[in-house]
């Protein structure tokens, strides 16, 4: 049996458990607070896994390990951002939002402003944000297919494209919060299990010595003039030939990464699903305890794939490296198990590669649908009047709407370098919804001229930035190859952007004379003791 | 029980209660410094990455070099700090949270 026929039957096996899970959790979700929180039954551990399902993606578990593979330690440093980002929001965010707000990012915001210009402008965000995350994962789901399960042709791929978004329609309209966080914790589980196992052979075939291991990894995969670079920053963001801007556009990039974690609405809405603030700290501290581990794991994959597999092979197979951990795998397996070896840990990565982005792009359609529902259909457009029963509904036909979009614009995005929305999804959510969430939770004068200014100051900024930027014209690897409208010389928008939407949100505030001391105190007192929280729901 | 038994002087006396001040006393003076400190800490890591690249690649234990054992730690102090703000919030805050809210919830019974 060949690896690409056993690697299906793993994936087919895990749609099936996951598909069983989704029935099961449709029959158990009947209220908004099923649908939008689950219920707010789950316990700390299970929303940790489950955080850790929605936040290691593809692009982290793939690309993290592709980059060191092929660039050495620079694809450390982009993890290190990544985890270091949750203590944002365990300590400023997580328990705070859990015990003042109720289904999305913008119940928060609107708490003491006026609620119709809020909820528009977080709403937008959180759809924007969505969408540009799910439509990277949607792409990268095709490139991925070709390499992993060895289907080939634009058809193919468009097929592949369809089949991750209907399953992930099917989990977010009939599963809800409850079907997708069940899907994000058997992802999380194995994600860790496969990364884990891979890891202890790498280490093992290396005596678990580490330094054994670096040295190979420099002098099979390094540049021929110097290999120890690959031990150490620079070869991948600031490259010296760079110069100057490089090196800013590589702070730019991990402010963005720091800032941005702690206001992605996909992350936001997982504080919902649990009873307590104690128990959104303890999945916090779950998750980072999960999180970090998982990319101490990658960067033992990352390194043995540059020692084992090599960087040239490497780079052969996919130019990104998102292939470098499947073949790590097999190679590994093979080294140590003889063929049959590797074709199992083959097939086996394989299909936790699939599982983690059908899992990741469930979590983003649901964020993306809640809050369309939520705040624009509910509170925007029906003024507060819709019951829950209509509110449910329309979130159900929203995800399936969004859905279909995503599906659409992945295929005609096929082939696109769209990894870029990654970091522009990051950004977004650091310029603007960071600010309006911290300024909402913390500084007495702010209003809705300032939630509204900080929110469209964000995005509109990082969006711009970001249009007029290398990744869009003007290079080699840009979107539009043939025109130049670069003006701006950072790939990241971060270090303009994110001051910028902290600003606009500063100078809306002052501006405008609107003050509501009553709804402040409530919103102090509730956030910090938990009074007057949305209770678990009784099953 | 919904918010919106409570009327909103309930709130502005917790808030203006000196059990209240301290609980907030309590959670900024740790959380803010904290947050100026890692990030600070992170950027310093970020920007060492960017211009001090020979210091970086110094080698400590074999092939171990200074750039990863900056990041390691990056994760050691990750961990550190999540842990000590969990026990900082169950020791200091949640005691006097869960005071607080069960006034306000007696009181609005």
């Amino acid at each position: 049996m060949s690896s690409t026929t056993l690697g299906m039957i793993l994936f087919l096996a895990f749609v099936a458990a996951t598909l069983g899970i989704t029935f099961w959790a449709s029959r158990q979700t009947k209220t908004a607070a099923d649908y939008y929180a689950g219920g707010r039954s789950f316990s700390g551990v299970q929303n940790g896994l489950a955080i850790g399902g929605d936040y290691m993606s593809a692009a982290s578990f793939l690309g993290i390990a592709g980059i060191i593979a092929l660039s050495g330690y620079d694809g450390f440093l982009y993890s290190i951002g990544f985890l270091v980002a949750w203590l944002v929001a365990l300590l400023l965010v997580a328990e705070l939002m859990r015990n003042s707000g109720k289904f999305t990012m913008a119940d928060v915001l609107a708490f003491r402003m006026s609620p119709r210009p809020v909820r528009t402008a977080a709403g937008v965000s959180t759809i924007v944000v969505s969408i540009f995350y799910l439509l990277a994962q949607m792409v990268g789901a095709g490139a991925l297919v070709g390499l992993l399960l060895g289907i080939t042709g634009d058809a193919g791929k468009a097929w592949t494209i369809v089949g991750v978004g209907a399953l992930m329609i099917v989990y977010v309209v009939f599963g809800g919060m409850k079907g997708t966080t069940w899907v994000q914790i058997v992802k999380a589980v194995l994600l860790m299990g496969g990364a884990a196992l891979v890891t202890l052979l790498v280490l093992a075939n290396f005596g678990f010595n580490l330094s054994a291991l670096l040295g190979q990894a420099a002098t099979v995969s390094g540049p021929e003039a110097n290999p120890q670079s690959f031990l150490s920053p620079g070869l991948k963001y600031g490259t010296e030939a760079q110069g100057l801007a490089g090196k800013i556009d590589l702070i730019s990039l991990g402010l963005a990464l720091v800032l941005g974690t702690a206001g992605l609405p996909h992350i936001l809405i997982r504080f919902y699903t649990v009873p307590t603030a104690k128990d959104a700290r303890k999945s916090v501290l779950w998750g980072i305890g999960i999180i970090g581990v998982f990319y101490l794991l990658t960067l033992v994959l990352g390194f043995g794939a540059a020692a084992l597999v090599g960087r040239e092979a490497i780079a052969a197979g996919d130019a990104a490296g998102n292939t470098a951990a499947p073949m790590l795998a097999q190679q590994i397996g093979q080294e140590i198990f003889g063929d049959v070896g590797g074709t199992i840990l083959l097939a086996l990565i394989g299909a936790v590669a699939f599982a983690t982005i059908l899992a990741v792009v469930a979590g983003l359609t649901l964020a993306s649908s809640s809050s369309f529902a939520h705040d624009l259909y509910a509170h925007v457009f029906k003024r507060g009047q819709a019951s829950e029963r209509q509110e449910v509904v329309v979130a159900r036909v929203s995800a399936f709407v969004i859905g279909a979009v995503a599906i659409g614009l992945g295929i005609l995005a096929q082939g696109q370098n769209v990894a870029f929305l990654v970091a522009l999804a990051f950004a977004v959510a650091a310029s603007g919804n960071l600010p309006a969430i911290l300024y909402s939770l913390f500084w007495k004068r702010f209003n809705t001229a300032g939630a509204v200014s900080a929110i469209y100051g964000g995005l509109v900024s990082a969006l711009l930035l970001v249009i007029f930027s290398p990744v869009v014209s003007g290079s080699e690897t840009a979107l539009f190859k043939t025109a130049d409208f670069a003006w701006f010389p950072l790939s990241n928008p971060g270090i303009i952007s994110i001051p910028l939407g902290f600003l606009c949100g500063w100078i809306g505030t002052v501006l405008s004379k609107e003050y509501n001391a009553a709804k402040y105190a409530e919103i102090e007192v509730r956030s910090l003791t938990g009074v007057g929280a949305e209770k678990a729901s009784e099953h | 029980m919904t918010t919106k038994e409570h009327d909103a002087s309930v709130y502005e006396q917790v808030q203006e209660s000196s059990e209240f001040q301290d609980l907030k006393r309590r959670f900024r003076r740790w959380t803010f410094p904290m947050t100026v400190a890692f990030l600070a800490w992170y950027l310093l890591y970020v920007v060492l990455s960017g211009w001090a690249r020979g210091f970086m690649a110094i080698e400590v234990l074999g092939h171990i070099n200074v750039g990863l054992i900056l990041g390691l730690l990056q994760f050691v102090s990750t961990f550190l700090i999540a842990w000590a703000y969990s026990r900082h919030a169950e020791r200091k805050l949640d005691p006097i949270a869960d005071k607080l809210r069960h006034e306000v919830e007696e009181k609005s019974k």
